[in-house]
Order: structure tokens, then C-alpha cells, then sequence
């Protein structure tokens, strides 16, 4: 589909270390744009890790990070602070839901909108023109994405009072606020039942042709992941056992091992 | 060299490092357990000495021992002081239990706040001088006054006391109790173990041995005061930060490491700035190994 | 209400404290022999006795739901509705901030001179509460030292006329920046820190620098402190000393309204945003781009550069100052009136500053007993409404897109 196209993210023998632990062993990985790739694997694998490297918040031990939006080049992201990483280009969600609880639901996706604006302190005491501007283009932004994910009749509410699928959604929206190229999902379908896991991926699908991202998602539900991805890489003990197309996956059998465990002839 | 010096500051410093150990426990064991800093704590201590103060008045008119006083005023201080921390726990810290770390704090200074100032009404805003001093113990005077009988006192109790804390904590089931809720309460809850009396035991425990340290340092100094809880209470916890906060040997360490550096300071360099030291060192060690000396940094989970 | 078992539970209470408090209360050797005060015990028990009858027929009617939804979250609810009116409908704010501005304006005319300077130090209280409130209650950073910023305004002034003959209006700026660096001098070190490690930090902050004031007497003049400061002319003129004390009141009353009005604005911007976003999640702001040691470091200078402004004018007002006036007490008093107040919420921290400053003038009578009402008035409000008086005003913003579906 986009093969000749460079990736927007390039991972090289990425490693990481805590203490005696290795939690990333080798992983090699690639991201093209308007790709979503899917990351499996069983419990401890390492997957959070490794978005944690790419993201910033751990300093790889080993190997590289290189990521760049369509049409430039890429830079490499070890050792830069999540922060910047953010303002490249790179947004995530958090496994375990991260949102600004008692902040309203507008204000939270508000928050993505930081770094892509400038007023400072000062703007805030005097209120010019082109302050007063840029709050307003804030709060109408945020407005936007909350309607893209289906929460505009709650910009008023607390985050924290919204249902589980919602809060889940509103981390997306604050995401995007951020003007990503390539956006991480951390296990987004969590706790959902069917009937939002179908809209999550009709979600998932619109925003990527909407806002041109490339998705990296880590996720459990296998038939999410099988019908939303391009490709899937799967992963076990730290290390990357698998990569290829979910028809690919589905068959490999050294992923059937790692999920299934030693199977008795099947 | 003068041997003769050194070794009185060097004495000097053990016995003020065994008080602060004994405050020192208190503070890292309930920090252990419920991740609260006690500011309260301090004042427990300083109602030891005071506890102690008035039963020594009332008894050293009655023409009993001066041992016998101090024993028996130091019981009876642990004893209203175990009260007094179990009822604080009861009342300022168990309700707060489970919300944010800036509430149960609130509440620890304002605990604090009322102690000082209701001995301060009760009793009076003034020093008031300890009326029986510490039995002397002769086989010392052969060391020529390097050591005070007072020192050595309140070396030997502390020791001893420390070594009955460690004794059970290690083996008792008590104290494996103790230990198992400190790490994870959930999971000891699950197991079958009590957390609400647990966490009052380490109030107890933790107050007990303050009451002990209030008694001891009000024979030692000859005078109680309602104010002497802030600052070795201060001291204290920047001993068992230094030490390592959750730790119970590194509350004794810390102890004994900031007694011998306070009196070393004293001792050889200016006086002044004794309690400037503490602070110091405590706001070192927090930016550059919050951990402690014996402690182990906590990584946190994204 | 009055069960047998309740009042035996109750009696119970009250016996275990009359024994608590006895040796303390009960007793005490002021001169050579111990007297007895056993009227004193059996108050307190009375006390705990009735203290305790109501609040296990509290817990009894409310059993089984949590603290949240007793009667004292009916009032407190009911007063919520109340101040989130006041706070929210423009109408009624208006009107009271009207109110309060004229009587604040045409006070000194009716009171003597000691209520004046009462009234000044309470609205210096104002400024300083705000002040921490930016940082303790936006920002989320716990700060146990406040009062060394404080301290340093005041002694930067008093220092500065002493050794170089600076005057008032020269000295303000002056102070404001040199307090900012002292914040960021503190901040520095702290950012990795969170929760308690940075509440201590600061404490120690807070004592290393009033040690310093102490001991360093040569320079700051110990103990003693420093005497004679200037009062600030006005264009030139000098004040008598009844006249000077209208003109700080009247100078202290202002920098308290240009104080609400700059942190309103701060809370209300971008900036505000971003501190409420680094107290609600540090990580998660960071994700989403906050660069956290700018934040943090912006936080701590905006806090810090009022107790310096409202040093200066301490010391002016005073004419004296000396470390006694800068303790832990006082930084527990203004950490107390943000979190009494309400985190973040100015109307309530400055109602709150105000409350604090002057009831214990009105309350002459019990003065004695204000430390220990004050103490347990932290333990109380903790216990039954942490989140202090009056909650944080609403954000004020709408979307663009709803303006236009309403007017269309």
C-alpha cells in the first residue's frame, strides 16, 4: 500500500535496562505514514516500555529512535524530553487512564492545546488582542475534537464523571489536540464493550484519514486489532518474536505459543 | 590531639543521636505504614517529658529513689503518651485515610499546633526545671568525666530499647505484621491481618518510644518546655530522611549520624549554626538522595 | 438520640479523656508542691462527653454512607451553591465587590488607628495567601516555607535603606526581583520532588533562612532585628505618623485588589491552565507538552514575587521587623488560609485570609486560646470538608460554535 514511502518512525535495536531487568531486548520496528500498526503480546511483555522509550519518559539503554513527519526528515528522539517529543509530533494515551480528574471535560483537551500556543505569562496579565484570540481559537479547537469524538454535550462536565468508554475517548481528543503525525494508543479499547469497541475503531479510522496520523496501538482485543491493523508486531519477554500482516499473525506459530502456551497438538 | 575532648563530643554526640533515633522511629514507622508525616510527633514527645516532669513532682516529694522516680516516670509517660498517639490517630489521621497527601499533612500541623499550644495553657509558656537528675552511676568515674552518667544512661536505654525494637519487628508476629502492611496493605489485609490495629500499633509502638526519648532528655537537660517538640521533632525527621524514610534501622542510623554531626559542629567548628546543620542536611539529602542512606529509590510505575 | 448505649459508649469516651488529659490538665508544679485541678479534667469531659454523643448519633443516622453526605455536606452543599453563585453570576459579584470596595475605601475614617493597621495587615494576608495559593492551590506544589519569601521582601527593604539609603518606592522592584530569584533559587533544586520530600524541602528552606537571620547578626541585626524603617512619602512629603498609617492602609488595600485582579487573570489564561494540569497530573502533562520545569519554575517566581511585594510593605507598616515575625507558625497560617479557603479559589482564599487576621481581633476574649482553636479548626476542617470553604470559580469560556447554534 505505502511501501515506497519513508517511515515516519524507525525503531533500531531498541533495548532497555532496569538494573538486572532487561525489559527491551533488540526490538526493531518501522511505522510508515498513514499506517496503523498494531503492538501484541502476553503481560509483561514490554509493550508500555517501549512506548515509554519512544515517548521519552525511559532513555533507551540501547539502539535508536528516529521519527519525522511525512515530507521531512527524520530526527533522532533518544534522550529528548517527553515534552518536546510531544511538541515533534508524537501524542499519546496512558494505559491507566490519565486525565486531569477535576478539570471539566473542554479543559482537559484544552491542555493538548499548550503546546501548540504561546501566551505567557505576562499576555495573561495585560490581555491583548492576540491573546484574547488565541484563548478563544483554544476553547473553539477543543470544542472541535470533542465533537469528533462524540463528547460535545459534555464539554461542561467534570472529566472525572464521565463513564469509562468516554474517558477513554476524551484522552484521544486531548491527544489530538496536540497536532500529532503519529499517535499511541495504549490498550484504548479496555473495559469497552462491543457495541464501543465497533465505534472505537470506526473512531480510530476516521481520524487517521482526517487528521493524516499514523497509529501505533497497543491493544488485547484480538478482533480489534486483526481489522483495524495494517500490520501487527507482536512481542514476548522484551523481545520481538513477530512482525507481518494480521493474516500473517494469525497463522504464526511461535505467537500461538507465546499466547497459548505449549499447545498438545491442536 | 586532645583525646579527652574528642571523646566527650564524640559521647556527647551518641547520646544526643539515641534520642533523636528514638524520635526518629516513630516518624519513619508510621511514614512506613500510611505514608503520613507525623508533624504531630514532636509534641509526643515533648508530653513525655512533661508526663515525666509531673510525675517526678509529685513523687520526689515522697522521698522515693531517684531511680525509682525515673523509672517509674518514664512508665508512666510511655504509658499516657501510647494514649495520647493512639487517640491522635483515631481522631486526626484515620478518618483522612485514602485522600490526598495534602490533607492528612493539614491535619498532622494542626495536630501539632494544638498540642503545643494546650500544654502551653494547661501548664505554662515558661522552662520548667526537671527536679531529679540522673542517679549517678560510680564505676564511670574512672573515665575521668569523658562520660556522664547521664550519657551513659541514655546510651545503654536506647540501646537497649533499640535492640528489643529490632528483636521484634524481625521475629514477632507482630512485627512481620507490621512489616507486611507497611509494603502493601491491601495484600496484608487479604492475608487476614488487621490493618487498623496494626496501624495503631505502629502509633503506639512509634509513640512509646518518643515518650521514652521526652523522658530521657528531660532528666539529661534538667528542663521541659512546651516548645521542645518542634525542633527535635525537625531534627529528628531530617535523621530518619537521612537514614532512609521507611526504614527502621536507618532511623537508628540517621539518629546516631546526626547527633555525632551536630556535636562534631559544635564541637569543633562554630556553635551557632548548630541547627542550621540539621536543616542543611536535610534539605541536601532530599534533592540529592531523598532515599536516604539505607533507603531504596522508588521508581515510579507510568 | 439519647440511647443506653450510646450514652455509656459516650461516657466511656469522656472518662478515657479526663485520664488522657489528667497528668497535663490535671496537674500542675509550678512552685515547689503539684496542685490539683480536678474542675479543669471534669470540664473536659463534659465537653468530650456531649462532643461525642453527637457524633456517634452523627455516624448512626448516616451509617453506611461516607463522610460526604452528612449534614455537614447539606450546609456545605447549600453554601456551595451559595459561593458558586457569588463567584459565577456576574451580577451578584459585581455588586459585592462594590460593597465590600466602598466599605474598605471609608474604613479608616470610622475606625481608630490600631484597627487601620489591623485592616493592613489583614490585607497584606490577602496578598500572601494568594500568592501561596498560586502555587499550593493552582500549581499543586506543596510549599511549608512560604514565610522566608515573605522575610526576604522585608528584610531586602529594611537592609537596603539601612546600608545604602534606598527609599520605599526605589526598594519595591528591587524586592519583588530579589525575592523571585530566592524562589527560583528554591525551586531549582526541588523540581524532581513531589508531594511531602518538596513540603519539607521548603520547610527546611523556610528554617535555613530564618536561622540565617538569626545568626548572621552582624548583617541583619540577629534577634534584635531591624528599627526605624521608613515609612514611603507621598511624592515627596512627609507623612505625619497618623496620616502615613491611613496611606499604607489605603497602599495595602490596593495591592491586594491589584493582586486578585493579576492572579485572576493568571488562573484564567493558558498559564493557569497548565498549572492546574501540572496539580492534577504531572506525567500526563508532560505528554501533552508542558515543559514541567518551566512550569514549576514560573509557579514558584509568581508565589514567591507577592510575599516579597507584601514584605516591603510589612516592613513599612511596622517600621521594626525581626525573624520572630517570620516563623513556621506563619507559613502554617498562610498555608492554612488556602487550604481553609478552598485550593484555588481566590474568592475563598481571600475571604479566608480575612477571617483569619481579623476574628482574632474581634475576639479579644479568647485570644488565649487562638493557637489551639486555630490548631484543631485545621484538624476539623480536614476531617469534614478538605476542600475547603468556597470551591474555585468556573473557567469562563464558550465555544464559538455554541454562540452561533444559540444566536442562529
Amino acid at each position: 500500500m505505502h511501501t515506497d514511502q519513508k517511515p515516519i518512525l524507525e525503531v533500531k535495536s531498541l533495548s532497555k535496562n532496569f538494573g538486572g531487568l532487561r525489559a527491551l531486548n533488540d526490538v526493531d520496528m518501522h511505522i510508515l505514514p498513514k499506517e496503523i500498526v498494531a503492538l501484541i503480546g502476553p503481560n509483561g511483555a514490554g509493550k508500555t516500555t517501549f512506548f515509554n522509550c519512544v515517548t521519552g519518559i525511559y532513555v533507551p539503554t540501547e539502539g535508536e529512535v528516529w521519527a519525522g513527519r511525512e515530507g521531512h526528515e527524520n530526527k533522532k528522539l533518544n534522550g529528548i524530553v517527553p515534552h518536546e517529543i510531544t511538541k515533534y509530533g508524537l501524542a499519546r494515551t496512558f494505559q491507566n487512564i490519565r486525565l486531569f480528574s477535576s478539570m471539566t471535560v473542554l479543559e482537559n483537551v484544552m491542555v493538548g492545546r499548550h503546546t501548540r500556543t504561546k501566551a505567557g505569562i505576562v499576555n495573561a496579565i495585560f490581555r491583548g488582542g492576540a491573546f484574547k484570540k488565541e484563548e478563544q481559537d483554544t476553547v473553539d479547537r477543543g470544542y472541535e475534537l470533542l465533537k469528533e469524538v462524540g463528547l460535545e454535550k459534555h464539554w461542561k462536565d467534570e472529566a472525572c464523571n464521565l463513564p469509562y468508554g468516554a474517558q477513554r475517548r476524551l484522552e484521544i481528543a486531548r491527544a489530538l489536540a496536540t497536532e500529532p503525525f503519529l499517535l499511541f494508543l495504549d490498550e484504548p479499547a479496555a473495559g469497552m464493550n462491543p457495541q464501543e469497541t465497533v465505534e472505537l475503531k470506526e473512531l480510530v479510522l476516521r481520524i487517521r484519514e482526517k487528521f493524516n496520523l499514523s497509529i501505533l496501538l497497543i491493544e488485547h482485543d484480538m478482533g480489534m486489532v486483526m481489522s483495524l491493523s495494517d500490520r501487527i508486531y507482536v512481542m514476548e519477554y522484551g523481545s520481538r518474536i513477530a512482525a507481518g500482516t494480521p493474516d500473517e499473525i494469525r497463522h504464526n506459530p511461535q505467537v500461538i505459543r507465546a499466547y497459548l502456551g505449549e499447545s498438545e497438538d491442536a | 590531639m586532645d583525646w579527652q575532648y574528642f571523646l566527650e563530643i564524640l559521647f556527647s554526640g551518641l547520646t544526643r543521636g539515641s534520642i533523636y533515633a528514638l524520635i526518629a522511629l516513630g516518624y519513619t514507622m508510621v511514614y512506613g505504614i500510611i505514608e503520613l508525616i507525623n508533624f504531630a510527633h514532636g509534641e509526643i514527645y515533648m508530653l513525655g517529658a512533661f508526663t515525666a516532669f509531673i510525675v517526678a513532682g509529685i513523687l520526689g516529694s515522697m522521698g522515693f529513689s531517684a531511680s525509682a522516680i525515673l523509672v517509674i516516670a518514664a512508665f508512666v509517660a510511655i504509658i499516657w503518651c501510647v494514649a495520647y498517639g493512639y487517640t491522635m490517630e483515631k481522631i486526626a489521621y484515620k478518618p483522612l485515610r485514602g485522600q490526598s497527601r495534602l490533607a492528612p499533612l493539614i491535619s498532622a500541623i494542626g495536630m501539632s499546633i494544638f498540642l503545643q499550644n494546650y500544654v502551653q495553657l494547661a501548664q505554662t509558656a515558661e522552662f520548667l526545671r526537671f527536679p531529679i537528675r540522673m542517679p549517678r552511676v560510680e564505676f564511670l568515674d574512672v573515665l575521668g568525666g569523658i562520660l556522664r552518667s547521664s550519657d551513659f544512661v541514655i546510651l545503654v536505654t536506647s540501646a537497649f530499647i533499640m535492640v528489643c525494637l529490632s528483636v521484634f519487628i524481625r521475629y514477632t508476629k507482630l512485627g512481620k505484621a507490621m512489616r507486611a502492611t507497611a509494603q502493601n496493605r491491601k495484600m496484608a489485609m487479604l492475608l487476614g491481618i488487621d490493618a487498623d490495629k496494626i496501624i495503631s500499633l505502629t502509633f503506639i509502638v512509634g509513640s512509646g518510644l518518643a515518650a521514652l526519648g521526652g523522658t530521657l532528655i528531660a532528666t539529661h537537660t534538667m528542663q521541659v518546655g512546651f516548645g521542645i517538640g518542634f525542633i527535635a521533632g525537625m531534627k529528628a525527621f531530617t535523621a530518619a530522611v537521612l537514614g532512609g524514610i521507611g526504614s527502621i534501622p536507618g532511623a537508628m542510623l540517621g539518629g546516631l549520624v546526626l547527633g555525632l554531626a551536630e556535636s562534631f559542629t559544635t564541637g569543633y567548628f562554630a556553635g551557632d549554626y548548630e541547627d542550621v546543620l540539621a536543616f542543611v542536611l536535610l534539605v541536601l539529602i532530599l534533592i540529592f538522595r531523598p532515599s536516604g542512606i539505607l533507603g531504596k529509590a522508588k521508581v515510579q510505575k507510568v | 438520640m439519647f440511647t443506653p448505649k450510646r450514652l455509656i459508649r459516650s461516657a466511656l469516651i469522656s472518662i478515657w479523656f479526663m485520664i488522657l488529659v489528667f497528668p497535663i490538665v490535671g496537674i500542675r508544679i509550678i512552685k515547689r508542691a503539684p496542685e490539683f485541678f480536678y474542675d479543669r479534667v471534669l470540664v473536659i469531659g463534659a465537653i468530650t462527653f456531649v462532643l461525642a454523643v453527637l457524633w456517634s448519633w452523627y455516624f448512626e443516622v448516616y451509617k453506611d454512607r461516607d463522610l460526604s453526605k452528612g449534614i455537614s455536606s447539606q450546609v456545605s452543599r447549600k453554601f456551595s451553591a451559595l459561593s458558586e453563585k457569588i463567584t459565577n453570576d456576574k451580577n451578584t459579584a459585581l455588586k459585592l465587590i462594590l460593597v465590600l470596595f466602598i466599605v474598605f475605601m471609608i474604613l479608616p475614617v470610622f475606625t481608630s488607628m490600631y484597627q487601620t493597621t489591623v485592616y493592613s495587615l489583614a490585607f497584606l494576608y490577602v496578598m500572601l495567601a494568594l500568592g501561596l495559593n498560586i502555587v499550593v492551590g493552582i500549581a499543586g506544589q506543596l510549599v511549608l516555607g512560604y514565610a522566608a519569601f515573605y522575610a526576604v521582601g522585608a528584610y531586602t527593604y529594611a537592609l537596603l535603606n539601612q546600608y545604602l539609603g534606598l527609599g520605599f518606592w526605589t526598594c519595591l522592584p528591587i524586592a519583588g526581583f530579589i525575592t523571585v530569584i530566592a524562589g527560583l533559587l528554591l525551586a531549582f533544586p526541588v523540581l524532581r520532588l513531589r508531594g511531602d520530600y518538596l513540603a519539607i524541602v521548603t520547610l527546611g528552606f523556610g528554617e535555613i533562612v530564618r536561622l540565617l537571620l538569626i545568626n548572621w547578626a552582624n548583617f541583619t541585626g540577629g534577634n534584635r532585628g531591624i528599627a526605624n524603617i521608613p515609612r514611603p512619602g507621598l511624592f515627596g512629603l512627609e507623612l505625619s505618623p497618623e496620616a502615613s498609617t491611613i496611606y499604607i492602609y489605603y497602599l495595602c488595600l490596593f495591592a491586594a485588589i491589584i493582586t486578585i485582579i493579576i492572579v485572576a487573570r493568571l488562573i484564567n489564561s493558558r498559564v493557569g491552565l497548565a498549572l492546574q494540569a501540572l496539580r492534577e497530573d504531572e506525567i500526563a502533562s508532560e505528554a501533552m507538552g508542558i515543559d514541567l520545569r518551566k512550569i514549576k519554575l514560573s509557579a514558584f517566581a509568581l508565589g514567591s514575587c507577592w510575599a516579597g511585594f507584601a514584605g516591603v510593605l510589612f516592613a513599612a507598616r511596622n517600621s521594626y521587623i525581626n525573624p520572630t515575625s517570620f516563623t513556621f507558625m506563619d507559613s502554617a497560617m498562610i498555608l492554612s488560609m488556602v487550604v481553609l479557603g478552598g485550593m484555588g479559589s481566590i474568592v475563598g482564599v481571600a475571604l479566608a485570609a480575612l477571617v483569619l487576621t481579623l476574628l482574632p481581633e474581634y475576639l479579644r476574649a479568647f485570644s488565649e486560646y487562638r493557637m489551639l482553636i486555630f490548631g484543631l479548626l485545621m484538624v476539623t476542617m480536614m476531617v469534614f470538608r478538605p476542600q475547603g470553604i468556597i470551591p474555585p470559580a468556573k473557567r469562563k469560556y464558550y465555544p464559538t460554535a455554541l454562540q452561533n447554534e444559540e444566536n442562529s
